[in-house]
């Protein structure tokens, strides 16, 4: 204990003598995660880390499609992206600060409380998932539909969304409200998130069963990366995700976002995993 | 004798990527032969300041050389009436950064064309913008697409008669895609076509006749998909764009569909992955082939036609021949889209044929790939025997040059990816060079006789166009940086030049204010195959690029990035 409040002590030092920003990688319009305002999820921890590192956050703005990392992080925009899968090939991933899970979307009226791929209701029903379309790869609940045969009554969104609009992924959910789909299939930050901004009341459930078939994840753990070799602050995001755990936790939660680690609103279900990871 | 092209244009000019109308890519020059070809020297060279993958063609017209660069698509004009050939003019189109963002494949652009004295440029964040060919000076801009739905564009714009051509990119993102035709005068939309959709926006009308009954009947882009996929559904028009101005049709063809997985679009996705002909003037859909009907491998039917009259069945036929990144060269009758012959230019494992009855690949349903399931050795891999890069056609030798890769891949487990802020999974893809061990190849085809004449083994990929002249030389690159002149005839190495980057341009050659013949090629490695380099991807990271970087982990040891314009003459 004595070692670890060391070491904590010497990284503050040597962040405080060097007051340098800490720099961060991040989409100018993708809420809930970042946008150039600063009001994602991802912005506050970022503030928070700054805070802790005696430094402010200084954002390269960059939005996160394919080749995100290759122009921002590995261009050496910016050495900290701040949400990533754990265990991304392209980015060096920290212990992860929260694991969160696809969800299904409906209306609280409808009362169809659906909890998995394998409920009959999904045969019918009109349904949204979000699509990727990066050439064989897409959102695991559009795999485990097409697994299942549900293909004819399933609608597409562009995880990209408008990026004219300023919360482009949150039609899917809008459509939900609206009535236009049934039931939605949904990245729980995001869905969670704009859930809460509807109109209506909408239940916000996660998929099950969490691995689909043998091998198609449905749950992830989000970490922060940083460059390979970047050691020193790698080990700085790492200390920071461990000890600001309680004000990580309560910024999430702010957010609605579902968690299947720790649940601070005690909604949240089950199943802490103990192996970390999706490969 | 092979048959002849259609409009020769006998002038020392290069006013368009694909030279002329038929996409031969073959100039009437002659003074650099097979002799003297040993000879060339560099005469003149230029940076472009740009890193990524230089994918243009030199556009030579009125004594000039306008080079286009990728993103942010800078022109240069180059006054090629002085020594050094200096720069006359630039024009910066201030395209949007947030193009970068957008583009699937590294933010390439394939050429400006010249008509009228006028340039015609396509910028990545969807403009298409007409200069002054003198004075650089922009006469009108016209915005055709939106980046925030995901579209860009990277095509090369083709002019005929008083409409400017032009194609979307971005079926990855769920872009619906189109062909659209520009006043030249004003840049006021005449015409679009969708590649999906209800017939009226797709413009199929009376004057439709597809030669094969699975083209037929009504609102097809909408039927031969799951309810409402077709708005999302892909069908971009990057590549290239032919005429016959006989026939007044335009040729191109339309990329894989998107964005779902195979499973997840029961049908044939129309009008994906296929080529329709069109009259120019209006639009109107005379016949549509597809080449692969529900793709299951990102095999994008936009590669160019060439067109010819062949000897055929003891006729003359007018003909299309296509290189198609299914791996089949395809005869094609331009007059009504009947299959008339094709043949694998490359390794095929992932169908087995073409049927002639119906035109359509047969299945080889053991390497279908399905999320989980490991599927080995399927070829050609995603990106064809030959992906974007254009052929060329001598009416002498009546041979089709041809850039080939030669890939194949395995989908091996899963793997889980993030973008948007959204995790995603799917099959993991790895590249490699197939049978043989050499991952490129320059053929030299018989069209006529169904079957490779020569050809010459590459290490990497041919990622480079390919220019033909009526001297029987044959020019092309390659990706570690040699530009190559072959004989047309034997595909007998007559020469080679290093350059400082990788090629992955279009070889272009053109009669000098001089007299002389002069051959021009932009170097500068990128694009999808050299993502790795112009990207600096990591080669432990064998999935990215879409698996294509570990077929290439050896790449940035054999070349660094840079654009930069090489012209050679002889002495």
């Amino acid at each position: 204990m004595s070692f670890v409040s060391f070491v904590v002590l010497g990284l503050g030092v040597f962040a405080a003598s060097g007051r340098e920003p800490l720099r961060v990688c991040a989409d100018p319009n993708n809420l809930p995660f970042t946008n150039s305002k600063g009001e994602g999820f991802e912005n506050r921890i970022a503030a928070l880390l700054a805070r802790d590192l005696g430094s402010r956050v200084e954002y390269t703005w960059f939005a996160q499609r394919r080749g995100f990392l290759r122009n921002t992080l590995s261009a050496q925009k910016c050495d900290v992206v701040m949400g990533l899968p754990v265990d991304t090939d392209a980015a060096w991933t920290t212990k992860p600060y929260y694991r969160s899970t696809y969800v299904f979307v409906t209306r609280r009226s409808r009362n169809l409380h659906i909890r998995s791929y394998d409920d009959p209701q999904l045969r019918r029903l009109r349904i949204g998932v979000e699509l990727v379309g990066d050439d064989g790869a897409n959102t695991p609940p559009a795999h485990a539909l097409s697994r299942r045969g549900i293909v004819s009554n399933v609608v597409g969104y562009s995880v990209y969304g408008d990026y004219r609009t300023n919360s482009p992924p949150s039609a899917i959910i809008a459509a939900v409200a609206r009535g236009d789909i049934d039931v939605a299939a949904a990245w729980g930050p995001m869905a969670g998130y704009f859930a809460a901004r509807q109109p209506v009341a909408l239940d916000v459930v996660p998929v099950g069963p969490q691995v689909d078939g043998r091998f198609l994840p449905q749950t992830f753990s989000i970490a922060m990366a940083t460059r390979r070799r970047d050691n020193i602050r790698h080990q700085q995001l790492d200390w920071f995700i461990e000890r600001r755990r309680h004000d990580i936790d309560a910024v999430l939660a702010e957010y609605h976002v579902p968690r299947l680690d720790r649940g601070p609103t005690g909604s949240a279900p089950q199943a802490q995993q103990t192996r970390e990871g999706t490969r | 004798m092979a048959g002849t092209n259609p409009a020769p244009d006998n002038s020392g000019d290069w006013v368009r990527p694909a030279r002329d109308y038929s996409s031969t890519r073959f100039s009437p020059l002659d003074q650099i032969n097979t002799d003297n070809v040993k000879q060339l020297v560099v005469k003149t060279t230029f940076s472009t300041g740009v890193l990524h993958g230089h994918e243009a063609a030199p556009i030579v017209a009125n004594n000039t050389m306008y080079v286009v660069t990728p993103y942010p698509n800078l022109v240069y004009a180059l006054d090629l009436s002085k020594d050094g050939a200096p720069v006359k003019w630039k024009y910066e189109p201030k395209t949007l950064a947030a193009a970068q963002g957008v583009a699937c494949c590294d933010v390439v652009n394939r050429g400006v064309s010249y008509a009228d004295g006028t340039i015609f440029l396509n910028t990545l964040d969807n403009r298409t913008i007409a200069l002054d060919a003198a004075t650089g000076k922009e006469k009108w801009g016209s915005k055709l697409g939106d980046l925030n739905k995901g579209e860009t564009i990277t095509m090369a714009p083709l002019v005929v008669k008083d409409k400017v051509l032009v194609g979307n990119s971005g079926g990855e993102m769920g872009v619906r895609g189109w062909l659209t035709a520009l006043d030249a005068r004003s840049g006021n939309i005449a015409w679009r076509a969708y590649s999906t959709g209800p017939d009226k926006e797709v413009l199929i009308g009376p004057r439709f006749k597809p030669f094969y009954a699975s083209d037929r009947g009504t609102d097809l882009g909408i039927h031969t998909w799951p309810a409402d996929a077709w708005r999302i559904g892909g069908g971009t028009v990057w590549g290239w764009i032919s005429y016959d101005p006989q026939l007044n049709l335009v040729y191109y063809g339309t990329s894989n569909p998107g964005p779902w997985n195979h499973e997840q679009r029961p049908g044939d996705n129309k009008w994906t992955a296929g080529v329709f002909a069109r009259d120019v003037d209006t639009g109107e859909a005379a016949w549509f082939y597809q080449m692969s009907p529900h793709d299951l491998w990102d095999y994008d039917g936009v590669n160019e036609q060439v067109l010819a009259d062949l000897p055929i069945g003891g006729g003359t036929r007018k003909v299309m021949m296509r290189a198609d990144r299914n791996g089949y060269l395809y005869v094609i009758d331009r007059t009504t889209g009947e299959v008339v012959s094709a043949d694998p230019y490359v390794p095929v494992t992932s169908t087995k044929g073409i049927d002639p009855k119906s035109g359509r690949p047969i299945e080889n349903e053991s390497v279908h790939p399905s999320l989980g399931q490991v599927v080995r050795n399927v070829c050609p891999a995603s990106p064809g025997g030959k992906d974007w890069q254009p052929t060329a056609y001598s009416t002498r030798t009546g041979l089709l040059y041809i850039p080939a890769n030669n890939l194949c891949m395995d989908f091996e487990g899963v793997e889980a990816n993030y973008i948007a802020g959204t995790p995603f999974v799917g099959a993991n893809v790895r590249m490699y060079a197939g049978p043989g061990g050499n991952r490129g190849e320059f053929i030299a085809w018989d069209p006529v006789g169904r079957k490779k004449v020569w050809s010459i083994k590459e290490s990497f990929p041919v990622w480079s166009g390919v220019a033909v002249t009526a001297s029987d030389v044959a020019f092309y690159g390659t990706m570690d940086g040699w530009f190559k002149a072959v004989n047309a005839k034997t595909g007998e190495e007559l020469w080679k030049s290093k350059v400082g980057s990788g090629i992955v341009g279009q070889p272009v050659t053109y009669r000098g204010p001089d007299g002389k013949q002069y051959v021009a090629i932009l170097a500068g490695v990128g694009g999808w195959s050299g993502a790795i380099v112009a990207g600096g991807l990591d080669p432990r990271d064998a999935t990215a690029a879409l698996g294509f970087v570990n077929a290439m982990p050896d790449l940035p040891q054999a070349t660094t990035s840079g654009g930069m314009l090489y012209i050679f003459g002889l002495p």
